[in-house]
């Protein structure tokens, strides 16, 4: 490679790299054209990359791909076992590691007008969190990882892994940069889908869709909701429900009109049974939505100043603009370089029961395909989940080789009356059984909160995670619509050749053990009925 | 009386208060208290102190990580009629070092104000019961409890234990 080097005479010694040029500085010794103001150098020299500014260290004896949940948690897990561990997180993105939970459910029912800027929510009972996990001050920069004296854990934001190079033990950043290691993670989570229809209907379309996912999704959203004067939301499973209940209700103090459409009959239809799925529809819809089931999205245009939706059935709707929540896409990108398997069933990496996918090399989160010795072969994408398999594969890179067993779990909050945990394998295609009590005003996730008096509803479960959606400045919630059959609360349970595999807690708070322990025992019982006793269904 | 309903492959139990009031006779696996596999407390079976504890928080791997651990372990390993009386030098150090962080571990009279992310853990036993401030474990006597019953005493008052 040659590298060309202008040298102007008129100043002082300068910028020739090569010592004995900038001391003499004769033409002979490399030959090109002198004259009294400048001169050029051809000189040969070996390709070397710009040298590399010392912001990072060239080698991480833990190097962790990813900056989300299941990144902090394995970091936090690694250092609690080896101590003095230096651990690198790289991750693309500009923040330090945060939760994801509250930007689709607190974050929107805070009435901190300055939400947007803080991201801290309070809790209804007046508890206020942050969606970091730790603020700045937690962490080492990354210069002084290598040295500092007790190892600690350095975030290197902005950064982009792009290659691996397992036999040599080392990554490449977008920017060239090497980083060697001795064990790394992946946990790289996945970037949101989108409909086909969208990305091929041109930028006036695109520009006014979000998919949502991260931090400056949020903030943009939040805009958006404030901007605007109507929202479509395709998609009707967590992230889709969550927003349109969210988006919801702060439509009841604007003129917003809030749309949500997606293929199934009804909310959550791929997760809970048909007769839950639409009373929670209705309960979305009392929350101010437009609930528009079984809708397939045919095309997107814009026109006349408005997005143009139109259905294979023949509806069209008109709306300011679009979030897609229709599922997410694992990144795997560096499998190819790294030599890594990739599920084909599932999507993800493919990793073994231990959460490793070659020697040195763990996977966890949203992208990891992993082998449940209980459930078998899946993919989790829920908060716990991250927190779990984090953590886990954080104890067995510090060699504790422990498959996964502590069941995770996940919870979703459709407004002040409608909570549920879920634990397990939860899809509605399964047969299941529902053990219902008739619920009384003490049983709402505000209630259970009240109750525990930790603001968290889920924080007897996972600390740190989101829960009650109420603000304390909302007006009474809307009352429990009287139906013929009220499925206030209880227990569902979902079958596989007659063992329970899932569990959900319908407006049942602070029994998840129990929930897991069953799973975990994997027995056949014949009288759920009997099981569900174990659940107190009709106790605070 | 309950009512059954069935929703095609759904099967729905209604049920009132009182059927549920006799005992279940569904049978539970007897646990095993050794297991490796499940999720450990804050004491190992072989008595060491489980640091990846949830019920501990960050406090093992943060900043001051080190120095809680050495005090802890003190602590917990001593067997003075007054526990952990010989361990004042490491309480000290610790919270030298927990003042330098003030973020991480805010001092009693900012424990009002501080909520939010110091030290918290996101995930731990089910059993543990956590508040969201969870800062310095052993100062703090009125929010609930977040580390074991035996809290090591602060090293800024008198260890009376």
């Amino acid at each position: 490679m040659f590298s060309m080097i202008k040298i102007d005479f008129s100043e002082e010694k300068k910028f020739c790299p090569i010592p004995s040029c900038r001391n003499n500085l004769s033409p002979t010794s490399a030959g090109g054209q002198t004259d009294n103001t400048a001169l050029w150098f051809f000189l040969r020299m070996e390709h070397v990359p710009a040298p590399t500014p010392v912001e990072f260290p060239s080698h991480a004896p833990y190097l962790l791909i990813g900056g989300g949940t299941a990144s902090f948690a394995a970091a936090r897990s690694i250092r609690a076992r080896d101590p003095g561990a230096r651990v690198l997180i790289i991750t693309d993105e500009p923040d330090l590691p945060y939760m994801r939970p509250p930007l689709s459910k607190e974050l929107w029912f805070s009435d901190d007008p300055s939400v947007v800027d803080t991201l801290r929510f309070k809790q209804w009972n007046g508890k206020e969190r942050s969606i970091y996990f730790q603020p700045p001050s937690f962490y080492v920069s990354p210069q002084d990882l290598e040295k500092v004296e007790n190892g600690g854990v350095a975030v290197l934001t902005g950064k982009k892994v792009v290659h691996m190079d397992v036999r040599g033990n080392k990554v490449t950043l977008s920017d060239n940069t090497e980083i060697s290691y001795d064990k790394c993670l992946i946990a790289t989570g996945g970037v949101p889908r989108n409909l086909q229809v969208i990305e091929r209907a041109g930028e006036e379309v695109t520009k006014r869709t979000t998919l949502f996912r991260k931090v400056e999704d949020f903030k943009a959203l939040d805009k958006v909701s404030r901007d605007t004067k109507s929202i479509t939301i395709i998609g009707g499973g967590f992230l889709g429900s969550e927003l349109a209940c969210a988006l919801g209700r702060r439509s009841a103090d604007s003129d917003l009109e809030v749309i949500q459409m997606f293929p199934e009959k009804g909310n959550m239809g791929k997760v809970l049974p048909e007769y839950l799925s639409n009373w929670t529809t209705a309960k979305v819809k009392s929350e101010g939505v437009t609930v528009i089931t079984e809708a397939l999205v045919k095309a997107v245009s814009y026109k006349d100043g408005k997005v143009e939706i139109k259905l294979k059935d023949g509806r069209v709707v008109k709306t300011d603009h679009v979030v897609a929540a229709v599922g997410l896409e694992p990144s795997v990108e560096l499998a190819k370089s790294a030599g890594l398997e990739v599920d084909s069933d599932f999507g993800g990496f493919r990793v073994n029961a231990e959460l490793q996918a070659r020697s040195n090399i763990w996977v966890a989160g949203d992208a990891a395909c992993f082998y449940d010795i209980r459930l078998g072969r899946r993919r989790v994408e829920h908060h716990d989940h991250a927190v779990v398999s984090g953590r886990l594969a954080g104890e067995n890179m510090t060699g504790a080789n422990k498959p996964y067993w502590h069941q995770s779990m996940f919870w979703s909050d459709l407004g002040p009356d409608v909570g549920y945990e879920a634990i397990g394998i939860v899809d509605s295609s399964l047969p299941t059984v529902g053990v219902f009590a008739k619920a009384t005003a003490k049983d709402t996730p505000k209630a259970a909160t009240e109750k525990s008096g930790t603001g968290i509803r889920s924080e007897s479960e996972t600390e740190g995670t989101a829960s009650s959606p109420v603000a304390s400045s909302t007006p009474e919630p809307p009352p429990v619509p009287e139906q013929k059959d009220n499925y206030g609360k209880g227990v569902i349970f979902y079958l596989r050749d007659k063992v329970v595999v899932g569990i959900i807690l319908w407006n049942v708070f602070n029994r998840m053990p129990v929930a897991r322990k069953i799973i975990k025992d994997g027995e056949e019982h014949a009288d759920l009925n009997e099981v569900a006793k174990l659940f107190n269904i009709h106790e605070d | 009386m309950s009512s059954v309903k069935e929703e095609g492959k759904d099967r729905v139990i209604f049920v009132t208060k009182e059927e549920h009031e006799t005992p279940s006779n569904a049978e539970l696996v007897e646990e095993d208290p050794d297991d490796p596999y499940e999720e450990q407390g804050l004491i190992l079976p072989d008595g060491e102190i489980n640091w990846n504890c949830p019920c501990l928080g960050g406090m093992a791997s943060g900043p001051c990580g080190a120095s809680f651990k050495e005090a802890f372990s003190c602590f917990h390993y001593s067997k003075e009629e007054v526990k952990g009386s010989e361990c004042l030098d490491q309480f000290r150090g610790m919270q030298e070092c927990m003042q330098r962080y003030p973020e991480l571990y805010p001092q009693e009279d900012d424990k009002e104000t501080q909520g939010g992310p110091s030290e918290t853990d996101p995930s731990k036993q089910d059993s543990a019961p956590e508040p969201t401030t969870t800062p310095a474990g052993p100062v703090h006597d009125s929010s609930p409890s977040t580390a074991p019953a035996d809290t090591p005493p602060p090293s800024n008052s008198s260890a009376s234990g």
